[in-house]
């Protein structure tokens, strides 16, 4: 019998699993894709939001403004990246001046820092404000994450502290027993049953699917709602220094230029409710209204150092608000649903909540003795010669470039590979040490990638998968190679 | 730190050359740093014919020419240094490398040429939408797969732009068994020399769509298929003319950018037409002593004439370093009507020898004429019965031409 089980390895999933794993209990995370943070938190924002935007007396409201306090401490503890860049919403009329008013009352209630100014002191801090802004809201304790590296971070602290994380395991039956829940997955074709005492689901946009496995009457469903990006190429001087809000809609925050932590501005999210909760695909439409609404609040963007677009869905739920509760009907499972925007910035305040305040207080795990911290990953960028000649003296593959564009050596990839939750696929070395993440996208050392992971895991190329266990990089070898 | 007469960035055919035009005039501290693990950069992978033509009258493939030159690099022991990245330039010519041997190494060059050769446009630079699967590579990336590893990286291919890498991966893949289902080309003409729309497309009777690109991806895992559609002049998405192509494999051979990043670095100004640096008539940056040659100055489509740009450079970076170069004001060359660019963008005045243009033309050109200008006056017209922008075209001048040059030489095309 396991104690906990979590379902979903994404941000939220992973923050519930950190925040347990200090206890004394058995906690098993089960995730259907072929790495952790594949879900919503592959694709999103990254920013930790200050807390000023969501409606007071929601649990978003709650959560925002506790996680965004938790973040500087606890990416300092984990060895993540977290930078405090502040943020402005900005005005363009009298109109939106006003709702500025609004957002600025609520932050203050909130006792969230913040400061107004006028567009020509907002432009001398951000020169490339749109000349139309009459008006800013600053927001200094906002700041900026890799939603990748905060996900890996708490799932690999997690499974050093006894967190089983089972990967490709897609839960596909949930049946109620007395004492505890049973959960049947599949992975590939095979079928495993683990029992349980707790049942968490953190499924993002299958939140409501994923319940209905136990419970055929719903109290709410889950839209997946589509938002685009476009990334600028890192190699060029940022356009913003902090995130550019404008003044929020019905729809969201609206269309945003986010300096991301790795000197990438990302341009986006549109948002567009959709049905297919696999359909991340970008179309040419959504992307050039992008461009348009920018230009509203932002000038001068270089639009020719496009690296990459994507899209990414939030999971949004017909409540309009966050779903973490124990369920009545279901005692001991824990509904972690809806967790869109702004969930990033919330899931820490969330994870802490469930291990602390539902799970332990219930049944008075104790807190570990012999607890592990993580860690650092080896990240050679940004250190001096002498220091980067250290690691080169232990192991001559960290002299080895093998991302030029993100200069990432052979030993920061072989050190991602060996970690805990160590990457198998190319698109998991892309999310931990960034090879492929610039403007070459993986022209260049993709091929070297793959020879690595191969030789890291002792397994053959062929076998070397993008991403999901299907999506293989080679059908076959050529003639010369077999020999023909 | 160490200090080197001639460092060489990229071991490829524009930096050998570099390297041998250099100790052929007498230059002996030359170091060239390469990141792959042997000398010869692309052409390692271009295991087809047709290099050579030009140079050495006779047809080599890739690897064959770039051994040629390796020969040269070590019958005259010229350094050089493998598997070796460089991080950095800074424009008083230090430079920052790193290999496994040395770890991270500063030295100090009297004279850099920048070989860097160039790399290639990717999907999310030209915005294809769609999903995101495995099965999208650039041709190059494809190309390396299936001729330096011995992988084959799908089965039912389509391939984006018609661009000469794009060409030779279809009929290489083609003879791998795989099925090349067609190619898209957003302009109205091929990109590709024509001997390879030939030898690589029609020869096996593979469809060419012109004015069409790709306008969807499909598959969420691994490329399922892909939709293109034709376009209007201004290279939008006509609706409705969708096409769907069941494929597991989408190449992209949509163009190649000089990489210049450690150019810039060093402040080195670039032209916004070319993507390359901005030089005079030998190869120098507008930093002093910096030079820049091949793929990295501009695109060529022949690697013959990126070895006598290497030679010409590398010659010419040994007379700065010897103190034996003439230096003169300079006078602007430009691009006129239906020239796309012209190299170099400046050239010296009074100058006692001749100088050679490479340039592209706007759109295909037929039965025009090329115009040189020198303040104003033609001073030479050469007909040409075809002209396209696939194909660089060179031109020289000679000494004489050149000598009442004072502020501008335009090159123009006059069609009738």
């Amino acid at each position: 019998m396991i104690d906990i089980t979590i379902i979903g390895a994404g941000v939220m999933g992973a923050a519930v699993a950190y925040y347990l794993s200090r206890y004394n209990c058995q906690v098993v995370v089960l995730e259907k894709e072929n790495d952790v943070a594949e879900g919503t938190s592959i694709a999103n924002s990254g920013i930790v939001h200050s807390g000023h935007d969501p409606k007071p007396g929601t649990l978003k409201a709650k959560f925002n403004v506790e996680g965004n306090r938790m973040y500087p401490d606890l990416c300092a503890h984990l060895h993540v990246l977290f930078k405090q860049t502040g943020a402005f919403v900005v005005a363009v009329n009298e109109e939106e001046k006003q709702i500025l008013q609004v957002l600025k009352e609520q932050a203050l209630d909130r006792q969230i820092p913040c400061q107004e100014m006028d567009g020509e002191a907002a432009r001398q801090i951000e020169p490339n404000l749109s000349d139309d802004v009459i008006w800013a809201l600053s927001l200094p304790t906002t700041g900026v994450v890799d939603p990748w590296e905060i996900t890996l971070g708490m799932m690999e602290e997690a499974v050093l502290n006894g967190c089983e994380l089972r990967l490709n395991e897609k839960v596909v039956a949930i049946t109620e027993r007395p004492d505890f829940y049973e959960v049947t997955s599949e992975n590939n074709g095979q079928i495993s049953k683990l029992q349980t005492r707790y049942l968490i689901n953190c499924t993002g946009v299958y939140g409501d699917d994923v319940y209905r496995l136990l419970e055929p009457e719903l109290d709410f469903f889950i839209t997946p709602r589509k938002g685009q990006y476009f990334v600028l190429d890192n190699t060029i001087a940022p356009l913003v220094g902090r995130p550019i809000y404008p003044v929020p809609s019905t729809v969201g925050k609206g269309i945003l230029a986010i300096p991301s932590i790795h000197e990438n501005v990302l341009l986006g999210p549109d948002s567009e409710e959709i049905k297919d909760k696999e359909n991340v695909d970008t179309d040419r439409a959504r992307l050039a209204f992008i461009r348009q609404a920018l230009t509203k609040t932002v000038k001068n963007i270089p639009f020719d150092k496009i690296i990459r677009s994507f899209a990414g869905l939030r999971p949004t739920p017909s409540t309009g608000d966050f779903i973490i509760r124990e369920e009545e009907k279901h005692p001991r499972f824990i509904q972690v649903s809806g967790i869109e925007s702004p969930g990033l910035t919330a899931a820490p305040a969330i994870g802490k909540y469930i291990a602390d305040e539902i799970i332990a207080a219930a049944t008075k795990y104790g807190l570990k003795t012999n607890y592990q911290n993580r860690r650092k990953p080896l990240r050679l960028a940004g250190l001096s010669i002498d220091e980067k000649n250290k690691y080169v003296q232990a192991d001559a593959r960290f002299g080895r470039i093998i991302c030029r564009c993100e200069s990432v050596s052979e030993g920061e990839i072989i050190d991602c590979i060996h970690r805990p939750v160590g990457a198998r696929t190319v698109k998991a070395v892309k999310k931990r040490a960034r090879p492929g993440a610039g403007r070459c996208q993986g022209g260049f050392c993709e091929p070297r990638v793959v020879e690595i992971l191969a030789r890291e895991l002792g397994i053959s190329p062929m076998e070397v998968m993008f991403d999901s266990q299907r999506s293989p990089i080679f059908v076959g070898e050529t003639k010369q190679a077999k020999g023909e | 730190m160490n200090t080197v007469e001639l460092v060489i960035i990229g071991g490829g055919s524009a930096g050998m050359a570099a390297a041998c035009g250099a100790y052929e005039a007498g230059v002996r501290d030359i170091l060239i740093l390469e990141r792959d693990k042997e000398l010869g950069g692309i052409l390692l992978q271009c295991i087809h014919n047709g290099f050579g033509l030009h140079y050495y009258k006779e047809e080599l493939s890739g690897p064959e020419y770039a051994e040629r030159w390796e020969k040269k690099i070590e019958e005259y022991g010229i350094a050089y240094r493998l598997d070796t990245m460089v991080l950095d330039i800074t424009a008083d010519k230090v430079i920052t490398y790193t290999n496994t041997v040395e770890g991270y190494t500063k030295v100090r060059a009297k004279a850099i040429v920048l070989a860097m050769g160039c790399r290639e446009r990717t999907r999310g630079a030209i915005h294809i939408p769609g999903f995101r699967p495995a099965g999208v590579w650039t041709a190059g990336t494809a190309q390396r797969y299936l001729n330096m590893e011995g992988y084959l990286v799908g089965r039912r291919i389509f391939i984006l732009g018609s661009g000469d890498i794009g060409l030779i991966m279809a009929r290489r893949m083609t003879l791998e068994g795989a099925e090349v289902l067609g190619v898209a080309e957003i302009m109205p003409y091929s990109n590709g020399l024509p001997r390879n729309i030939q030898q690589c497309l029609r020869d096996f009777e593979i469809p060419l769509y012109l004015s069409h690109t790709v306008t969807n991806v499909f598959g969420k895992d691994r490329v399922s298929g892909i939709e293109i559609s034709q376009v209007n002049q201004k290279f939008e998405p006509i609706a409705g003319t969708e096409k769907r192509f069941d494929c597991d494999t989408l190449l992209l051979s949509v163009g190649l950018i000089p990489e210049t990043q450690l150019g810039q670095n060093a402040g080195v100004l670039l032209s916004p037409k070319t993507k390359g640096a901005l030089v005079n008539d030998i190869n120098e940056t507008e930093t002093e002593g910096i030079f820049s040659c091949g793929n990295v100055l501009h695109v060529h489509d022949v690697v013959d004439f990126v070895s006598e740009e290497g030679l010409h450079t590398g010659k010419n970076a040994a007379a700065y370093l010897q103190n034996k170069l003439m230096r003169a004001e300079e006078a602007n060359v430009s691009a006129g009507a239906g020239i796309g660019y012209v190299l170099p963008q400046r050239v010296r005045k009074t100058l006692a020898e001749a100088v050679t243009f490479s340039f592209r033309v706007t759109d295909v050109k037929k039965n025009a004429e090329l115009l040189v200008k020198v303040d104003g006056k033609v001073v030479k017209s050469v007909k040409k019965r075809q002209m396209i922008p696939a194909e660089m075209e060179r031109i020289t001048l000679k000494a004489e031409e050149l000598n009442d040059l004072q502020s501008e030489l335009v090159l123009e095309i006059r069609e009738d």
